[in-house]
């Protein structure tokens, strides 16, 4: 177990840290919402620790009585992604939603402005329109 | 029927109905005029992507154009939002493909001038005239004829009806909520459950006129589970309100 597990640690210590830098950058341009970076940066930064930190997992996984250590790692990342998904779709359902209400609101305010329009009639037939067509 | 002092807004869902859309509205305006309704035509333009906005336009009726596709559960809920805000008496769904006989309007609409049924949904099924849907559709339709008994104690023989009318008092309920995607065996069990007086008048409905159904064979299973599962919570979620609230709330009925 001494000698393997440099090269490992190295490589997933980068990788954590590239993932870390590669989410701070989604936030920095606006890409991401902070609230749903929450999650990608507290699995970042358990897996720097573990990284760091080699005797951890075992004596986790011990302690639970796990005997096979990375079947611990397997299930734990298993339920947080399962647990972020079902978030993903609680969230997708509220969009869904707003945008139903949002299309409702618009459809009538459209037909509110075409009946102004018509109200108004004739002058204001050579005015550009309001509200172009997509 | 004498003058009816009842303002009347027919509900028109349309996605790509080119091709009979023009027809249904026609049909409506003459039956108003036969029958000295006061009746305002709505069209609800779902996102059509053929030809019907532009036909729309040109027709003698009030029309909203939904930017985005919502299906006809987000068609019917913005026609029912329209009909509350500007203060309908009684809101009437009919499908833009031609399939309700607009001759049948006075039928299903009696029963709530005569102020006799919260909703009249017309039905094929109570006399066997006219198209009967095929085989398999039936038997769907029996499962949720019941599935509503069983949830609502209410027979109801035609629960896949997109032909049927609401008063006022229905009308505020469907403001406040009405299912998304396949609404019409949903809503059943809504108004069940909010003790509204449901009542099935029989109609005569014909073949398509032209589009194609929005159900096809394939989506079928899915539709059976969507309205299974869809019936089964709004059950349970009304149930809940009812028991915090004593009464089911979120509606402003001012009947």
């Amino acid at each position: 177990m001494e000698s393997l597990p440099i090269v490992i640690q190295i490589l997933s210590l980068t990788g954590a840290l590239l993932f870390l830098f590669f989410i701070a950058r989604l936030i920095v341009n606006g890409k991401l919402r902070e609230e749903y970076s929450f999650i990608w940066i507290v699995c970042t930064i358990i897996l720097i620790v573990f990284s760091i930190w080699r005797k951890g997992l075992e004596k986790i996984s011990l302690m639970l009585g796990v005997y096979y250590p990375p079947s611990l790692i397997f299930l734990a990342a298993i339920f947080v992604i399962i647990i972020f998904l079902v978030h993903l779709s609680v969230v997708n359902s509220s969009m869904q939603q707003s945008v139903k209400e949002l299309t409702h609101e618009i459809a009538f305010l459209k037909k509110e402005l075409a009946d102004l329009r018509e109200d108004q009639n004739k002058p204001l037939a050579g005015r550009s329109p309001l509200v172009t067509e997509a | 029927m004498e003058t009816a002092p009842f303002r009347v807004l027919v509900v028109v869902p349309c996605y790509n109905e080119q091709a009979a859309i023009a027809q249904v509205v026609a049909e409506i305006n003459e039956v108003k005029q036969q029958n000295n309704l006061t009746i305002d035509v709505l069209v609800v333009n779902d996102r059509s992507t053929d030809n019907s906005l532009a036909i729309i336009q040109k027709l003698n009726c009030h029309y909203v154009d939904l930017p985005v596709n919502l299906g006809i559960g987000g068609a019917m809920h913005a026609g029912y939002k329209y009909a509350y805000r500007h203060g309908y008496d009684v809101a009437v769904q009919m499908d833009g493909d031609g399939q309700h006989p607009a001759e049948e309007l006075p039928k299903i609409l009696k029963p709530i001038f005569d102020g006799q049924a919260d909703v009249v949904i017309g039905s094929r099924f109570l006399e066997r005239t006219g198209f009967q849907s095929t085989f398999a559709r039936r038997l769907g339709i029996r499962y949720f004829r019941w599935l509503n008994q069983f949830l609502i104690g209410k027979s109801i023989h035609d629960s896949t009806s997109g032909f049927r009318a609401f008063n006022r008092r229905t009308i505020s309920i469907a403001n406040a909520y009405y299912p998304d995607e396949y609404p019409e065996p949903e809503s059943i069990v809504q108004f069940g459950l909010h003790k509204l007086r449901i009542l099935e008048v029989p109609v005569v409905m014909r073949e398509r006129q032209g589009g194609t159904s929005s159900i096809t064979l394939a989506k079928s299973v899915y539709y059976m589970f969507k309205v299974t599962m869809g019936t089964l919570f709004l059950y349970i979620r009304l149930q809940n309100n009812q028991r915090s609230h004593g009464i089911i709330t979120n509606c402003h009925s001012d009947t």
